[in-house]
C-alpha cells in the first residue's frame, strides 16, 4: 500500500513547459536567445563602464580608425606638440617621448607666459604640462607633459566621438523603440482581437472592417504623417508605430478566438455564468499567446529595421543621441573614407536581427503544435 | 465581369482612404507656404487665396474630390510649375522600370533557390540557402547598396554609382539588385516552406514512385508551393513598383518613391494625396491580379460568388 503511494504522480506536462523544452533542444534559437540577452546586457550597462561619454567630442580624434591599442598613436604626438607650441608662442628646441609623457624643451624671444601651458591639459592627448626647468628667465622652458591615453574601440565619427559608446547607447535606443512599440502593438493587438473574435457577429464584421481599411492606407505615409504630428518625440512616435503594428496581432488573435471560443472549457464557463470578461481574461488571451509570442519576436525586428529606415531619411532619433539606424545612415554617408562607421553598427544591428528571426523562428516550432 | 465587380467593389475603399489621408495631412501643423522666413501676410493671403486654401475645410474636400473624379490630381504646391499627374507621370516610368525588374529578378532567385533548398532539406544546399535568406531579409537596404556602389561602382569601377541616364542598363543593375535582395530572400523562404509540405502530398509521392525527373516533379509542386507566394506578392509587387524611397535616394533616381517623404515633409498636400491614390490604386490592382492567379493555380478557389 506504502509503496503504491511512495510512486511518484505522473506530471502532466503544460503547453509551456513542452515549448520550454523543445525551444531549448534547438541550439540556433538558445544561441540567440543569450546573444540577445548578451545585447541587452552590454547595451544597459556598457556605457555606465565605457571611459568615454557618448556625446565627448574629442576634436584632435576626428574619424579615427577602429584600434586595439590606445591613441595617440606615437606620430601623432609631434604635430600635437607643434600645434599647442604655436599656441604658447615658442618654438620647439626639442622633443621626445619618455615613457608615458613628452618631453619638450620650449623657446622663445619672449619670456613665455606659462598660464597658456594650460593648452596641454586642453588636448585630448595631454593630462597637463609640468615645468621642470626654467633658464634664460622664463625664456626657455623644459615640460614634461603626460599623454592622455584613450582607447577607441570602434573608432570615432565624424565629430570624433567615441562610436563604441555610441553603439551601445544607440543599442538601448533601438532595443528600447523595438520592445515599446511590439508592446503598445500587443496591447492593442491582442484586446481588439480577442474581442472581435469573441463577440462575434455584427460587432466582429464592423470590428474587421476598420481593420481592412487602415490596412488599405499606405503604411509609410501613416508613418510620416506620424513623424510630422509628434515631431522630435521618439518615444511618442514610436507608441503610435506600436499603435499601427497593431493589425496583424489583431488578424491572428481574432482568428485564434474564433476557434478557442468553441471549446468546452469556454462553454462550461458561460454555464456557470462568468462574464464576458472574465471568460476573455481567464481563458481566451492566455491561449492565445503561442502564435502571439512568434509574432512578437518578428515584430521587433521589423520595429528596429522601421527605426532605422526613418533614420536614414533624418526623421528618427535626433543627435547627439544616437541609434544604430543613425549610426549606419550616418556610416553609409562616410564609406569611402571611413568603413569603420558603417561596419560596426552593422555588425550590432544586424546580429540582433539575426538573433531575433532565430529565436522566432525556433519558438514557431516550439509553439506550433501541427508537428508534434 | 468578375474583374468589373471586383474593380467597383474597390473604389468605396479607395474613397475611405482618400478622406482619411485629406484630413490626416490637413491636420498635421504647418502649411505648404511656411517657409524659414515667413512670408508676409499679405503674399500668404494670396497664396492661400489662389490655392483656395482659404476656404472651409469641408468645401475644400470636396472641390479636390470632384476634380480628382474627372482624373485632376491638382497643381503641386512645392514643386512649381507642374501639376502632380506631370509629376508622377515623370517618375513613374523609373520606379516601374527598376521595381519590376527588381520584382521579376526576386521571382526568378527565390523560386530556384526555395526549391533547390527545399529538395535537399536539411542538407548543406539548403543551409546555406536559409543562411543566405536570413541575411537577405536583415540587412537593411541603405546597408547593402552603398556597400554595392562601393564594391562595383569605385572599387572594380564596372558600374556606375548612381543615376538614371535614361534608363541605361549599366544604371540599372544596382539598384535593382538592391531592391531585389530582401524579396529574394522572403520569396525563397517561403518557397522552401510551401514545396516541404507540397513534396509531402499524395500526388507529387505519385509522381516520384513513377520515376520521374525531379525537375517535372519540381513544376508539379511549385504550382501548389506558389500560392503562399503569390498572396503575398500581390502587396509586394504594389511597393515594389510604386518606387522605394532608399533605393532612390542612394542611387539618385528621379522615381515616385521619394515623393512622399518630400511631399508629407513639404505639406505638399496635392503631391501626398495624388501618392496616396497612386499607391492604393496599384494595392487594389494587384490584390486583383492575386485573386486571378489564385484561382488559375488552384482549380478548388472559384470566383463565381
Amino acid at each position: 500500500m506504502s509503496d503504491v503511494l511512495a510512486q511518484p504522480v505522473p506530471v502532466g506536462r503544460s503547453l509551456w513547459a513542452d515549448a520550454r523544452i523543445r525551444l531549448f533542444r534547438n541550439k540556433a534559437a538558445v544561441t540567440s536567445l543569450f546573444f540577445l540577452i548578451f545585447m541587452g546586457v552590454i547595451s544597459i550597462a556598457g556605457p555606465w563602464f565605457s571611459p568615454h561619454q557618448y556625446e565627448r567630442v574629442y576634436t584632435e580624434y576626428v574619424r579615427v580608425p577602429a584600434s586595439l591599442t590606445a591613441y595617440p598613436k606615437p606620430e601623432q604626438i609631434a604635430p600635437a606638440v607643434e600645434r599647442i607650441a604655436a599656441r604658447v608662442r615658442a618654438q620647439i628646441e626639442t622633443q621626445q617621448v619618455i615613457g608615458g609623457s613628452v618631453r619638450v624643451t620650449l623657446v622663445s624671444p619672449r619670456i613665455i607666459d606659462e598660464r597658456n601651458l594650460a593648452f596641454f591639459g586642453r588636448s585630448d592627448l595631454f593630462q597637463g604640462a609640468n615645468v621642470v626647468e626654467r633658464a634664460d628667465e622664463g625664456r626657455k622652458l623644459v615640460i614634461d607633459a603626460p599623454i592622455r591615453w584613450s582607447t577607441f574601440l570602434f573608432g570615432t565619427d565624424g565629430n570624433g566621438r567615441d562610436l563604441f559608446t555610441r553603439t551601445l547607447i544607440a543599442g538601448r535606443v533601438s532595443l528600447a523603440i523595438g520592445l515599446l512599440a511590439t508592446g503598445v502593438a500587443l496591447l492593442i493587438g491582442v484586446a481588439y482581437g480577442a474581442t472581435a473574435g469573441y463577440l462575434g457577429g455584427r460587432i466582429d464584421i464592423v470590428m474587421m472592417r476598420i481593420v481592412d481599411i487602415l490596412y488599405a492606407l499606405p503604411f509609410i505615409f501613416f508613418v510620416i504623417m506620424l513623424v510630422v504630428f509628434f515631431g522630435r518625440n521618439f518615444i511618442l512616435m514610436f507608441l503610435a508605430v506600436g499603435a499601427i503594428e497593431w493589425l496583424d496581432m489583431a488578424r491572428i488573435v481574432r482568428g485564434q478566438t474564433l476557434s478557442i471560443k468553441r471549446q468546452e472549457y469556454v462553454q462550461a464557463a458561460e454555464a456557470l455564468g462568468v462574464t464576458s470578461n472574465g471568460i476573455l481574461r481567464r481563458h481566451i488571451i492566455p491561449n492565445t499567446l503561442g502564435p502571439v509570442v512568434v509574432y512578437m519576436t518578428l515584430l521587433v525586428p521589423k520595429v528596429i529595421l522601421l527605426e532605422s529606415f526613418l533614420s536614414f531619411l533624418g526623421l528618427g532619433v535626433q543627435e547627439p543621441m544616437t541609434s544604430w539606424g543613425v549610426l549606419i545612415s550616418d556610416g553609409a554617408r562616410n564609406i569611402q573614407n571611413a568603413e569603420w562607421l558603417l561596419f560596426f553598427p552593422a555588425l550590432f544591428l544586424v546580429t540582433t536581427l539575426f538573433a531575433l528571426n532565430f529565436l522566432g523562428d525556433g519558438l514557431r516550432d516550439a509553439l506550433d503544435p501541427k508537428d508534434r | 465581369m468578375y474583374i468589373l465587380r471586383r474593380l467597383t467593389s474597390a473604389l468605396p475603399t479607395l474613397f475611405v482612404v482618400v478622406t482619411l489621408s485629406f484630413f490626416l495631412i490637413r491636420l498635421a501643423p504647418g502649411g505648404p507656404f511656411d517657409l524659414e522666413q515667413p512670408l508676409e501676410a499679405k503674399v500668404m493671403e494670396n497664396l492661400n487665396r489662389i490655392y483656395k486654401l482659404d476656404r472651409p475645410l469641408i468645401e475644400q474636400y470636396w472641390l479636390y474630390l470632384s476634380h480628382l473624379a474627372t482624373g485632376d490630381f491638382g497643381p503641386s504646391f512645392y514643386a512649381r510649375d507642374f501639376t502632380v499627374a506631370e509629376l508622377l507621370a515623370r517618375g513613374l516610368p523609373v520606379s516601374i522600370t527598376i521595381g519590376g525588374l527588381a520584382l521579376l529578378l526576386a521571382l526568378a532567385i527565390g523560386i530556384v533557390l526555395g526549391t533547390v533548398a527545399a529538395f535537399r532539406q536539411n542538407q548543406p544546399a539548403d543551409y546555406s540557402v536559409m543562411v543566405f535568406a536570413t541575411f537577405g531579409i536583415t540587412i537593411p537596404t541603405f546597408v547593402v547598396a552603398p556597400v554595392l556602389q562601393i564594391v562595383f561602382g569605385l572599387m572594380l569601377a564596372w558600374l556606375p554609382v548612381g543615376g538614371w541616364n535614361n534608363g541605361h542598363v549599366r544604371n540599372l543593375i544596382l539598384p535593382v539588385i538592391a531592391l531585389a535582395l530582401p524579396q529574394v530572400a522572403v520569396v525563397a523562404r517561403m518557397i522552401r516552406a510551401s514545396m516541404i509540405e507540397a513534396l509531402r502530398s499524395n500526388h507529387i509521392r505519385t509522381l516520384r514512385s513513377q520515376g520521374l525527373p525531379r525537375s517535372t516533379i519540381a513544376i508539379h509542386a511549385l504550382r501548389g508551393a506558389m500560392l503562399p507566394v503569390v498572396s503575398y506578392m500581390g502587396p509586394a509587387a504594389a511597393a515594389l513598383l510604386t518606387g522605394s524611397v532608399v533605393i532612390e535616394t542612394i542611387f539618385g533616381l528621379p522615381g515616385v518613391g521619394r515623393y512622399f517623404v518630400e511631399g508629407a515633409l513639404n505639406r505638399d498636400y496635392t503631391l501626398v494625396m495624388g501618392t496616396v491614390v497612386m499607391v492604393a490604386v496599384f494595392v487594389l490592382v494587384f490584390n486583383l491580379i492575386v485573386d486571378i492567379l489564385y484561382a488559375l493555380l488552384d482549380p478548388r478557389v472559384r470566383y463565381d460568388t
